[in-house]
């Protein structure tokens, strides 16, 4: 029997409504008892003086890029990159190679994922086939081999029929599909948002509108079919206006939002001076988009945070602003930058800040975690609030670098990661 | 009011004309009447750039500007070097900024880019020593293209300031639109341009002009007429509607000239489409200032060539 006690933790679990000074005894990988003072001589202690312990945090939007693109990330690197950011769990896009559309390519990540020993990894099933946008992919199957969600995310479901289908089928097995929420003839190979900037740059927009059309299609066969749409990387003032509306009336609609689209606008294209870190899909919105959105989390319309970690290789990035490919990396600056907002800037109370990372997440996806109820497995977020650091990508586990974030010194890291009772991640005191 | 001229340029590099003060770009446009005039003598060659290596670079194909530069370095006694390339090579193999290294280690001492990406010039200007000169990127900035425009403007009229312009035709797709409008603003000048609506950017205003919807609104009063290529080849069908109605409702036809005021000179940066955005009648007519738009292309490469290398006051004759 492994026993582990992590004392003085100050613990923020809101799933239970907790936030006080407490210690987490914690047995053969599951919480096995909350209270002020734990006595357990057999124990292996972990001093969290000064830390806030929080359910362990889910990223519902990464790219691991195993299968096919292994000089990006690979399963282990992704995951080695989620737990030093603080993450216990992730959900992997299927845009691989092969695609993730198939039991046996889930399979595949699932075998990778616990080769690797570090974050849970659940995967996200294509919607279609090929992601061609044809042919429903074989969803029942990719649910028995462990498969969470699905999504054609890094296209959006362009057929409506087919996005219709999707929102109905999925209801057999009880899981929401993931829209990349993207008008592409409306988005016309644009590069960065749509606006004066754009204007000024010379680069081609793409407007809010690409991405508000199809939120409001998707909106619409949800309530056709009462189906769970999620929509991914939400990133307009318009959408979430959408997304808000259709909540109102009962339809089953969540979406996330990532920290990038909370903190920077268009303008950092020109100030970086066409730096391709700073180009990804949806793009940095205008300041009306980025207000709209922390309007949204403060308020509760935004339903969870994701990162759409993206990582592409430094020769990849380093062309000209038209050819590099969208996407930035995001777990391992993910918690200082939203909590350097939204917590410290914006005043979002801490335990609405955790329940947007785990609780949320946990209960959209139907995953495991999400709270330290006795007898959930033992994922546990410690963070270190007080903690001012620089990001410093050289030091990033992913294999990639492509963050907008490198030089920014921020408040709120996470200080050490536990899956399943383990101590998978801890930050080195230098 | 004149600007006073800067006493040079703060950059390495010239990527656009947004970087630019009021006094640099007057002190561009006073050195390259001084430079015009090396190309009025009978021998047209001063030593100032001896022993200084150019690269032109050019990943899109342009005749009159990397002419232009060429004349302008061989002026001014600069040995040149020709890249030329379609930016598709760019795929398939060598990427930019490798074949930008690749030139530095010959130790050029400027890389004149033309390339049919915005923000190129940028990307280089970061990485070289060398002086990065952008001769067109993408739809972004053209800023010698600006500065010949306004030196055209300024030997005919006098001043730039409380100049009334206008630019008409796609504002979308125009390097040029968007480094004059940046110039003249910048210089005192007031801007409208107009095209057809689908060819008008979001936020064309904040560059500081005005944007109108009818021809005859931006044509009223005007001191000067710029045309602007219409780029078929850049564009589908959905943008609008074709050749023919596109001369109907923008095109620059003697009747229309009539409205701007009588001395109101008629610019084109060329390639010209006859009979699409331009009448031959004015292209042609005792109004247009074309050709001198292209004369005074080399005196203004000449002076960025110059200032850049670190010169000032008049360059010295052999």
């Amino acid at each position: 029997m492994s026993r582990l006690l992590i004392r003085h933790a100050r613990v923020v679990d809101p799933s239970q409504r907790l936030d006080e000074g407490l210690d987490v005894l914690v047995v053969d990988g599951a919480i096995a008892r909350i209270a002020e003072r734990i006595e357990d001589k057999d124990a292996e202690t972990l001093d969290a003086t000064g830390l806030v312990a929080a359910p362990g945090f889910i990223d519902v939007h990464v790219h691991l890029r195993e299968p096919g693109f292994e000089y990006k990330e690979t399963i282990a690197s992704g995951s080695a990159a989620a737990v030093a950011g603080g993450f216990t769990a992730v959900c992997c896009m299927p845009n691989t190679s092969p695609v993730n559309d198939s039991a046996a390519v889930t399979e595949f990540i699932r075998g990778r994922a616990v080769e690797a020993g570090l974050a849970r990894v659940y995967p996200v099933g294509a919607v279609s086939k090929g992601l061609a946008g044809e042919e429903l992919a074989e969803m029942g199957e990719m649910v028995r081999a462990g498969a969470v969600a699905f999504s054609d995310d890094g296209k959006p479901v362009s057929n409506s029929y087919l996005m219709r289908r999707a929102l109905e089928y999925a209801q057999l097995f009880g899981v929401p599909v993931v829209d990349h929420c993207e008008d592409s003839a409306l988005a016309a190979k644009g590069v960065m948002h749509e606006g004066a900037i754009a204007t000024r740059l010379g680069l081609r927009g793409i407007p809010a509108a690409a991405e508000e059309v199809v939120v409001a299609r998707d909106v619409v066969l949800a309530e056709l079919t009462h189906g769970h749409l999620h929509v991914a990387h939400l990133s307009t003032a318009g959408a979430l206006a959408r997304v808000h509306e259709a909540k109102a009336r009962g339809v089953a609609v969540t979406c996330e939002v990532t920290p990038h689209h909370l903190t920077l606008t268009d303008a950092a294209v020109a100030e970086s001076s066409y730096d391709t870190d700073t180009k990804m899909n949806p793009p940095l919105r205008g300041p009306e988009h980025v207000a709209a959105l922390i309007g949204g989390v403060l308020d509760g319309s935004v339903d969870c945070l994701a990162t759409d970690h993206a990582p592409h290789h430094a020769d990849e990035k380093a062309l000209e602003f038209d050819l590099a490919p969208f996407g930035v990396v995001g777990l391992e600056t993910a918690i200082p930058v939203s909590y350097d907002a939204l917590v410290r800037r914006h005043k979002l109370p801490l335990r609405q800040f955790i329940a947007l990372w785990s609780c949320n997440p946990a209960r959209i996806f139907k995953l495991p975690g999400g709270t330290l109820k006795v007898g959930a497995p033992a994922d546990i977020t410690l963070l270190d609030l007080e903690a001012r650091l620089t990001v410093n990508p050289d030091r990033f586990r992913s294999l990639s670098r492509n963050t907008p974030f490198a030089g920014q010194r921020l408040k709120g890291w996470p200080a050490a990661t536990l899956v399943g009772g383990k101590v998978v991640w801890r930050r080195e005191r230098r | 009011m004149r600007v006073q001229p800067a006493l040079r340029l703060t950059g390495k590099d010239l990527v656009g004309i947004d970087p630019l003060s009021p006094g640099e770009i007057q002190l561009l446009l006073d050195t390259a009447e001084e430079m015009r005039a090396i190309g009025e003598r009978p021998i047209k060659k001063v030593p100032a750039l001896r022993g200084k290596t150019v690269v032109n670079l050019f990943m899109e194909a342009s005749t009159r500007t990397r002419f232009s530069f060429e004349v302008a370095e061989k002026r001014l006694s600069a040995d040149s070097l020709n890249f030329s390339a379609s930016a598709s090579s760019v795929s398939k193999g060598e990427t930019l900024i490798d074949t930008a290294r690749n030139l530095e280690a010959m130790q050029p001492d400027f890389i004149v880019l033309r390339h049919q990406y915005a923000g190129a010039p940028h990307q280089l200007a970061r990485i070289l020593k060398a002086s990065v000169i952008n001769a067109g990127d993408g739809a972004h900035e053209h800023p010698t293209q600006a500065l010949l425009d306004a030196l055209t403007i300024r030997s005919r009229h006098g001043t730039l300031a409380g100049q009334v312009v206008a630019i008409i035709g796609d504002l979308q797709h125009s390097r040029v639109v968007r480094s004059n409008v940046l110039l003249l603003a910048r210089m005192g000048a007031t801007v409208r341009v107009v095209g057809p609506p689908s060819l008008i950017p979001i936020g064309m205003e904040a560059l500081g002009c005005e944007v109108h919807r009818r021809i005859e609104d931006v044509l009223v009063g005007a001191d000067v007429v710029m045309m602007l290529r219409i780029q078929l080849e850049r564009q589908g069908r959905m943008n609008f509607p074709s050749v023919r109605e596109y001369y109907d409702f923008f095109a620059l036809t003697p009747e229309r000239l009539r409205l701007a005021k009588k001395d109101c000179l008629v610019m084109h940066p060329g390639p010209m489409n006859r009979g699409v955005e331009i009448d031959s009648r004015v292209a042609d007519g005792p109004q247009s200032v074309i050709l001198e738009q292209v004369t005074n292309g080399v005196a203004v490469r000449m002076a960025v060539l110059y200032l850049l290398a670190g010169g000032h006051g008049e360059p010295a004759s052999d």
